[in-house]
């Protein structure tokens, strides 16, 4: 069993690495321009954030930004290619449980987007230094939220049907979930309406939680982060389970 | 013991196809058996759900008197699989899709390498070894996947209208493979539509059409009874099934 998970896992290691310039590139290339044009160019006309640059300010954000999306890529990409190609078959007829199946999968997520997460924060390393207030925080906050988009990108490739099924939420939910969930400002300086509003999305606690652990601000209780972490990956978890069990999506 | 048992099985697929309508087939330890029937008879579907990969409608499936309800991880450890589609990931190298799949069944990295490197010798894909599965030819690949299939030494081997679209010279060596693979103790089905394979191999044969079971004996009492008539059996069965479409 454990021998299953292994082998799963490691395969997906060795593609991430085999495939370098696909998976663990682009956000670094991405984010590297953010820190560039966001935090260099106009960051440096803008005013301190609780005492931080605006630099300081963005760099846990955009970590963060980078690891929610390639988790969430890694997992709906690769199910849905498996369940396409029906290499999916090759775990189905083996005698792997589901859970464990699940977990390969949820690990393989993982594994991208924490070590996108440590290359971005190297490269931030380039343009300003590095500040831990909690590190704990840090790292609980990084496997929660990795661990919930794999979960999310997973689900997604259960229900996708097509090529769009796969491109439909990530451009149209996450990305500007992710651009409004307080990566590039405190909400604090919203107007009163917006600030309400933003209160409801998600991804505003994991990069408030994920900031708190590096420069010990944030906009919201970090009690509440986590308890929202854990809420939604435990619900994800649970509707994973039962759609494998179903076999939806991938068994007639 | 019988390999597998199956009693009342039923296939409703969701989009009203009804593709078993009713079957039971009991296929003893060490057969070579031949699932006979034309193209949509049901073959695949049956295979299917002894294996799994699609959920039943009704009926009971036993593997070596492991009910697949009762604990499919069992159930699943006896059979070896030879689908009819390839499905592996063709970007991926030979060596790799074996060991890969050794580790799905629980053996260890180490003890898949050597087993992944004998049985590609033996099914003759040595120099293929680090070949990407894209560049296999049509038969090199049914026999990767039949390589796939064996890497945990099942005792039960299912093939799925193995030597569709292999020419002749690699049809007459696969057969050579699987009837020693049947002296030396596995249990093999097979499904085809060529009436010459399904006499070549098998010990007992069932012919099937439309979701039922039509003829279930043994290849010896159908040949005694005259090839002729045998043959016309089967082109009556086909003939119906070309009729109704
Ligand atoms: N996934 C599916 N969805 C709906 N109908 C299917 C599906 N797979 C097979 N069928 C139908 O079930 C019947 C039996 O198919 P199959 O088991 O593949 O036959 P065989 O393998 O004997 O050629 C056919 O009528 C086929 O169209
Ligand atoms: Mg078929």
């Amino acid at each position: 069993m454990w021998t299953s998970y292994y082998t799963m896992a490691r395969k997906e290691f060795v593609r991430m690495i085999r495939i370098w310039s696909q998976t663990l590139l682009p956000p670094i290339v991405t984010t590297s321009l953010y820190f560039v044009v966001f935090g260099s160019f106009i960051g440096s006309q803008l005013a301190a954030i609780e005492g931080f640059s605006y630099m300081q300010f963005i760099v846990p954000g955009l970590i963060m930004m980078s690891m929610i999306t390639s988790s969430y890529m890694n997992t709906v990409s690769t199910f849905y290619f498996a369940k396409w190609q029906r290499t999916l078959d090759e775990i189905l007829v083996s005698p792997t449980p589901n859970w464990i199946v699940i977990a390969g999968f949820i690990s393989g997520g993982m594994i991208r987007g924490l070590l996108v997460g440590t290359l971005v924060l190297i490269v931030s390393l380039f343009f300003t230094h590095l500040v831990i207030h909690q590190l704990a925080i840090v790292i609980l906050a990084g496997i929660l939220t990795t661990m919930l988009f794999s979960l999310a990108g997973l689900v997604n490739g259960i229900f996708a049907k097509g090529f769009d099924g796969i491109s439909i939420v990530p451009t149209f939910v996450l990305t500007p979930l992710t651009y409004l969930g307080g990566v590039f400002f405190s909400i604090n300086q919203f107007p009163e309406f917006w600030r309400i509003v933003s209160l409801f999305n998600p991804i505003l606690y994991m990069v408030n939680a994920f900031r708190y652990g590096f420069l010990g601000i944030s906009d919201v209780s970090i009690a509440m982060s986590f308890s929202i972490l854990i809420a939604i990956n435990v619900v994800l978890l649970g509707l994973t389970v039962y759609l494998f069990k179903k076999g939806w999506g991938f068994k007639n | 013991m019988q390999a597998i048992s199956i009693k009342g099985l039923r296939k409703t697929y969701s989009t009203g196809t009804q593709a078993l309508k009713g079957v039971d087939l009991n296929i003893e330890e060490g057969d070579f058996f031949a699932l006979l029937g034309p193209n949509g008879a049901g073959k695949s579907t049956i295979i299917s759900i002894i294996t799994s990969l699609t959920r039943k409608s009704e009926g009971e499936v036993k593997v070596f008197g492991t009910s697949i309800d009762e604990d499919p991880d069992k159930a699943k450890t006896y059979i070896g699989l030879v689908p009819q589609e390839f499905n592996f990931n063709i970007f991926e190298k030979v060596i790799d899709i074996v060991t890969t799949q050794a580790g799905y069944y629980g053996i260890p990295r180490k003890e898949a390498l050597e087993r992944a490197d004998e049985i590609i010798k033996a099914l003759g894909l040595w120099d293929k070894r680090d070949t990407m599965a894209q560049q296999l030819s049509g038969g090199m690949k049914r026999r990767l996947m039949i390589a796939r299939a064996l890497i945990h030494k099942p005792k039960l081997l299912i093939l799925d209208e193995p030597t569709a679209g292999v020419d002749i010279e690699m049809r007459l060596g696969m057969w050579e493979f699987l009837r020693r693979m049947n002296e030396e103790g596995t249990t093999i089905i097979l499904t085809t539509h060529y009436l010459e394979e399904a006499e070549e191999l098998c010990r007992n044969v069932a012919i099937i059409n439309k979701g039922e079971v039509r003829l279930h004996k043994p290849m010896k009492e159908l040949l005694e009874s005259g090839k002729e008539k045998l043959e016309n059996i089967y082109l009556e069965i086909i003939q119906e099934a070309k009729q109704e479409k």
